[in-house]
């Protein structure tokens, strides 16, 4: 163990039935320090984190805490907090309807009665020691989300933790509030606390941080020093592409063109609750583009609200240029746009009804109420698509939760093409499922393109977006920051782009 | 055709009919039946007789259990709807049923709680009644689907004060109908020997199919209590889906309610159709539909309304006293929903399966 070190992980492995989510990673937090920990979904952030929060057990590997000789074994988030580690999640996990001060001790008790004066003056005392402007007998559920969430960081402090873990801390908080979040996570670090602190936000770790962790795949990339990671680096090291040997990719595909097609679908200044800033956006006929960007850029929340899905707040949109106001999927639907959701288990399936109704729903709904499809003409339907897109399915009548889940992918894009969209959004229509119907729905794209029909395609692997789209709208922190065509579309001009201007 | 594939086909029916929804109830029934072919024979009889108008009447147990199951039976229609959508079940029907049974009275009676003739057509009362339980269950259908209080405790609220209002309807006076033509909803039409409510809910049956299939209530209704997210991205408003189940349950009300004070030309404001919502729910239950909404059948919930009948009129043939009935009637269920719950199902069927011949697998 060196010097400074808090806390150093070696050789750490964890499998998971199917998949091994961690191989030999090391991480190694020292005093003093705010450590991003960084990668794209399925990386295996979380894991790391949860072995060491003794949520989950480590298959084999050390864990050395400073203070102790012998690598220690954590079993249990109380264990993990003996030693001490704290975490604040994401999701705040105190109870809203206790006081702040309840929250801060709750649980902490050595006996049975509880001096309530002496409590209060303590939580005022920690609360005012952080600068956090909050009384200590205010109810919780009345403070803002960033307040809750300092609450919860106090209370980790007072539990005398040297190792503070933040899970994505930012994400509900607007930029006044992460700014009093980061004075409070640089003043515990003038203390010698060490912060790992996990984000999809490259602004705010460049903002921060002293040192990133990059993982992928279950695999450690590399332990870098901020100055040392250009933005561009730590991208290109997320997404596991070296900047060298991008190049040779080149869309060559669709060839529409691009002045005289006429335009099916317009927006300007198009806003949603859910926190991108407004953005302007247009697609031809025959048209491929994308949105892409990291996870969290806004990329979703974007064709989201095109369709509606979320609650539109501004803008103005032309279907074949046409005004139409479109406020909720219904609207959409009718104006003749599809969207394949991105969250299949949540937003896609239906999931007891059957592989024939899940097909039909949305043309029935499309339909109306008092014109049910008959049970043959929907058997007819389901099977033209069964057939079409071929969906291993034992029946009709299944259940569309049995099916693997890149037939049920498919199925959900069979309901889409059944309702014979002039506008079809796939949002990450590829993710988890496998290499064969990945390319299938690739090839699917590029022939529904030729035959006219508009599609916004998404995803987080950049060269199926390079192969597929010829327009490419690039997302960072919930702001369209660029638009890249022709020339432009390679994996080194993306990423940068994504990265961002300051080359840092 | 060999013998191995014969008794592969047979086991997969089998175990193809533990997974049949309608399994459940039909067992229960077919068990009740058996038990009572065994113990009593006589307890099939069904007698023609003459009441004291001299009109012919079919009397026997039989004729009992689709006579008294009827309101129950029409009631377990809406519930399964509102179950389906909500994910929750309704427990103000009977609190319900007695504001309708009390409007009718009190359309019928005008302003004298006793008068000698109808002070309105009865088919007014009916309407009048229809508005008022509707309104009912679409204040239920906001409190759920638009305040997203949970079902169980948005119907409270009418669960507790439904009785009282319907004693201020009539102005907590007990009125009194005579009119002949008015027994007739809740006891027999002269010349016809079968009891009218069990024509009645046949009617309801009907339409309830027929609304079924000639719109896409069913579709909609499933795939919002399955996935309330998706239905929305699929162009569905959930929220007012839900909403409409319960102006449904409502007009089921309506129809129960005027079976119920037919029956007795008067009302009870704190008796009439006491527990019943409990009764409702278990019949969707025994139905095998899941309590936690999603898929439904509503012949199964029919189906499960007509067993608790069957259940309570064994009970009484076998002169149980009526404050132990509970008792009994609570062992029977246990045994029949923990049969009809989907695990215990799934796992009765994979038994029928294990004896199935080797090399004759599920194609998949």
């Amino acid at each position: 163990m060196q010097d400074r070190s808090l806390l150093e992980m070696r050789g750490i492995n964890k499998s998971f039935p199917g998949v091994m989510a961690l191989r030999n990673v090391d991480f190694t937090l020292r005093e003093g320090e705010i450590h991003a920990l960084m990668g794209e979904n399925g990386a295996g952030k979380s894991t790391l984190i949860k072995v060491l929060t003794g949520v989950h057990i480590k298959d084999s590997g050390d864990i050395f805490i400073k203070g102790h000789n012998v690598p220690v074994h954590i079993h249990s988030p109380q264990e993990a907090q003996n030693l001490g580690i704290s975490t604040v999640y994401q999701e705040i996990s105190l109870c809203p309807n206790l006081s702040v001060a309840e929250n801060i001790f709750i649980g902490r008790g050595k006996g049975a009665t509880v001096n309530w004066r002496e409590m209060n003056r303590k939580a005022d005392e920690l609360l005012s020691s952080l600068d956090i402007g909050v009384k200590a007998n205010q109810q919780l559920a009345s403070c803002s989300i960033a307040v809750q969430q300092m609450v919860a960081i106090a209370r980790a402090v007072d539990m005398e933790c040297s190792v503070l873990i933040l899970d994505e801390p930012t994400s509900s908080l607007d930029e006044s509030e992460v700014a009093k979040l980061f004075k409070l996570m640089r003043d515990l670090k003038a203390r010698g606390v060490g912060i790992i602190f996990v984000t999809h936000f490259l602004d705010q770790v460049y903002e921060v941080c002293d040192r990133i962790t990059v993982l992928r795949d279950g695999q450690l990339v590399g332990e870098y020093e901020i100055e040392k990671l250009p933005r561009v680096q730590l991208v290109s090291k997320m997404l596991g592409k070296e900047l060298d040997d991008m190049a040779d990719i080149k869309n060559d595909s669709p060839s529409f063109n691009e002045t005289k097609n006429e335009i099916v679908y317009e927006a300007e200044n198009l806003c949603s609750s859910e926190g991108i800033k407004p953005f302007n956006f247009r697609i031809r006929k025959g048209e491929v583009n994308g949105f892409t960007g990291l996870l969290g850029s806004g990329r979703s929340e974007c064709v989201r609200a095109i369709f509606g899905a979320d609650k539109v707040t501004s803008g103005t949109v032309w279907v074949d240029g046409k005004q139409v106001n479109i406020s909720k999927p219904i609207d959409a639907m009718k104006n003749g746009i599809a969207y394949l959701a991105e969250d299949r288990k949540r937003d896609g399936i239906v999931g007891d009804l059957s592989v024939r109704d899940n097909i039909i729903l949305a043309l029935q709904v499309k339909k109306g109420f008092f014109r049910p499809f008959s049970k043959a003409q929907a058997t007819k339907f389901a099977d033209e698509y069964i057939k079409l897109l071929d969906i291993k399915t034992a029946s009709v009548n299944t259940p569309i939760k049995s099916l693997s889940g890149g037939n049920q992918q498919k199925v959900i894009l069979g309901r889409w093409l059944l309702t014979h969209p002039k506008y079809l959004i796939l949002d990450e229509p590829t993710r988890g499922i496998d290499v064969g119907t990945k390319v299938d729905i690739q090839k699917l794209v590029l022939k529904l393109a030729s035959e006219g029909m508009s599609i916004t395609f998404i995803s987080s692997e950049t060269d199926e977006m390079l192969r597929t789209c010829s327009r490419l709208l690039v997302m960072r922190d919930r702001k369209l920051v660029g638009e890249l065509k022709g020339d432009q579309l390679t994996q080194n001009t993306i990423m940068n782009t994504i990265a961002g201007g300051e080359q840092n | 055709m060999n013998s191995a594939s014969k008794s592969n086909t047979s086991s997969s029916i089998i175990s193809a009919m533990f997974r049949n929804q309608i399994f459940i109830p039909l067992a229960a029934l077919l068990i009740l039946a058996v038990f009572n072919l065994i113990m009593d024979p006589s307890f099939f009889k069904v007698t023609l007789g003459h009441n004291s108008n001299g009109d012919p009447i079919l009397s026997g147990n039989i004729i009992s259990i689709i006579d008294c199951g009827s309101e129950l039976a029409i009631l377990a229609i809406g519930m399964t709807l509102v179950t389906a959508a909500s994910r929750g079940q309704d427990i103000s029907v009977g609190a319900a049923i007695a504001i309708g049974g009390s409007v009718v009275l009190r359309v019928l009676c005008g302003t004298n709680s006793r008068p000698d003739e109808i002070q309105a057509p009865i088919i007014v009362a009916f309407l009048v009644c229809c508005l008022v339980t509707m309104a009912c269950g679409a204040f239920n259908g906001i409190l759920v689907s638009i305040f997203k209080i949970q079902p169980m405790v948005a119907t409270l609220i009418l669960f507790t004060a439904g009785r009282s209002i319907a004693a201020w309807i009539n102005n907590n006076e007990l009125p009194e109908v005579r009119d002949a033509t008015f027994s007739y909803f809740g006891g027999l039409i002269p010349g016809i020997p079968i009891p009218t409510p069990f024509f009645i809910a046949i009617a309801c049956f009907i339409l309830i199919f027929l609304v079924l299939k000639f719109t896409t209530l069913g579709l909609y209704v499933q795939s919002v209590g399955i996935n309330e997210q998706t239905s929305r991205l699929n162009g569905l408003n959930p929220a007012f889906i839900k909403f409409i189940t319960y102006v449904i349950l409502g007009l089921c009300v309506a129809v129960a309610s005027l079976i119920k004070v037919s029956r007795l030309g008067s009302i009870n404001y704190s008796v009439i159709a006491k527990d019943i919502e409990m009764d409702a729910i278990l019949a969707v239950a025994l139905g095998g539909n899941a309590l936690g909404g999603g898929k439904f059948n509503i012949s199964a919930s029919i189906l499960g309304a007509y067993v608790i009948q069957f259940l309570t009129t064994t009970l009484y043939k076998f002169q149980v006293q009526s404050d132990a009935l509970p008792a009994y009637k609570a062992v029977v269920v246990i045994a029949l929903v923990v049969l009809s719950a989907p695990i215990v199902r799934e796992k009765i069927a994979s038994l029928f399966k294990k004896f199935r011949p080797q090399g004759a697998e599920l194609k998949s």
